[in-house]
């Protein structure tokens, strides 16, 4: 583990009271219902619960990509409801990185220009960009493929271009809704392999809201929500599943 | 730059509706200008045709321009996903809105130069089997706004360059909206 510098704080991000409420007909929907959760710099923690159970609002929330009708999210100690849309863009851009269940990629461009388009919304040179964008698709096993498009990559390939991206600024959260959601057996467990090297080695912290119970074995912590309020929090010990007598191989 | 290059080809069906649009009422302004030089060149034109062929071109403008918004509205309905993204990536709002006006400018002066030129010739042959040779032996003003009388050149580069101006205009409306979305209703976007 590495020795946090004094002046950052243990917790990147915090939520404060976290609801979400969408009005539907004349019925209040409760997505988001009063969430408090504390996660720590570096942690690989697992959002778990059943479809509907609010985990991708609770996702959108901490990712700045929605804003909540009650409750503050603070990111390194900052309340994003603060930040204007230049700030959010620059939070987007260099501390979280995004990994989608349907990839996200664009369509139009490579592999390496899916990758270094954050570095050139960073500010990077296109040359530098391109030569840290080769070395990132490289470590996710997709060197020979730099100039391949999404459509030439099957889920597996397209994921791990997904998260090259997301680790395109050196970001200190990666945020993964459902990342192996759209992914068989086999290429679900490489990539949630691949997800915890980079969280081993490059300190970064891992949110991912997902119901992959194969996600469990690498999470050090797991949140379990169900109807927009947070049932428990388990650090991994505790949990005690057999997910290996489902798999079947 | 790059990026819009690429969305008009790989996407060239839409591109070709857009811009056919501004190709179309440019052509017909063009046709029109023409053939007010032409006729005025041979003391042929009144009045009442006169004022009726203004009508006439305000009124394709106008359909042209309205044909652009649908286009790009569509356009920017299509990519709702790929804005999110983007902007997930870090993308500012004037960079979103940049990228479309880009679009639809680059799309706007091609169908406009396009058109420009298809309205002339087709009017041009016309009036060629029509006179003869002698049809541009004389021509007269294209357009005559408050006592200026407008060469018919002139009438063609300001088509052009109108076209242009049109479809960068039509365009803002849809682009400013996309831009302003939160990234998560972008995404949620099914098509």
């Amino acid at each position: 583990m590495t020795r946090v510098a004094p002046s950052a704080s243990e917790y990147i991000v915090r939520t404060k009271d976290l609801a979400k409420e969408y009005i539907m007909g004349g019925t209040i929907l409760r997505a988001l219902d009063g969430v408090v959760v504390d996660i720590r710099r570096g942690e690989y923690i697992s959002i778990m619960g059943p479809s509907g159970s609010g985990k991708s609002t609770f996702f959108n929330m901490i990712g700045g990509l929605d804003k909540p009708t009650r409750g503050s999210v603070f990111i390194n100690e900052v309340d994003m409801a603060q930040l204007d849309a230049a700030e959010l863009a620059y939070l987007r851009c260099r501390t979280i990185g995004y990994i989608f269940q349907t990839f996200n990629l664009i369509p139009v461009m490579t592999a390496l220009e899916n990758v270094t388009l954050p570095m050139i919304f960073a500010g990077l040179s296109t040359d530098d960009a391109q030569m840290k964008g080769s070395k990132l698709l490289d470590r996710v096993g997709l060197g020979d493929r730099l100039n391949h498009k999404p459509s030439e990559l099957s889920g597996g390939q397209q994921q791990r271009v997904a998260i090259a991206r997301a680790l395109a600024n050196n970001p200190g959260i990666i945020l993964a809704d459902e990342p192996t959601g759209n992914l068989d057996l086999k290429t679900g467990k490489e990539i949630i392999l691949l997800l915890k090297e980079m969280n081993d080695e490059q300190g970064v912290t891992i949110i991912s809201a997902t119901h992959d119970l194969k996600m469990i074995d690498v999470s050090d912590r797991v949140v379990w929500i169900r109807d927009g309020k947070i049932e428990r929090i388990e650090d991994r010990e505790e949990i005690d599943v057999r997910v290996g007598e489902m798999e079947g191989e | 730059m790059n990026m819009t290059l690429k969305a008009i080809f790989v996407r060239i069906g839409r591109s070709a509706i857009t811009a056919s649009g501004i190709f179309l009422g440019t052509a017909f302004l063009v046709s029109v200008l023409t053939q007010t030089a032409v006729l005025q060149g041979h003391q042929e034109l009144d009045e009442a045709a006169s004022a009726r062929n203004i009508w006439l071109v305000t009124m394709s403008l106008v359909v042209a321009t309205v044909g652009i918004i649908n286009s790009m509205l569509m356009a920017v309905t299509e990519r709702y996903k790929e804005i999110g993204t983007m902007k997930c990536l870090g993308a500012l709002d004037r960079f979103i809105v940049r990228l479309f006006l880009l679009e639809s400018g680059m799309l706007g002066a091609f169908g406009a130069l396009l058109g420009a030129l298809g309205g002339f010739l087709v009017t041009a042959a016309i009036y060629l089997i029509r006179y003869g040779s002698g049809a541009f032996a004389r021509l007269g003003p294209a357009m005559t706004i408050r006592g200026f009388d407008m060469p018919l050149w002139l009438g063609i580069v300001g088509a052009v360059v109108l076209g242009g101006i049109l479809a960068v205009l039509a365009a803002i409306y849809p682009a400013w909206r996309a831009a302003k979305m939160p990234p998560a209703a972008a995404l949620r976007v099914e098509i």
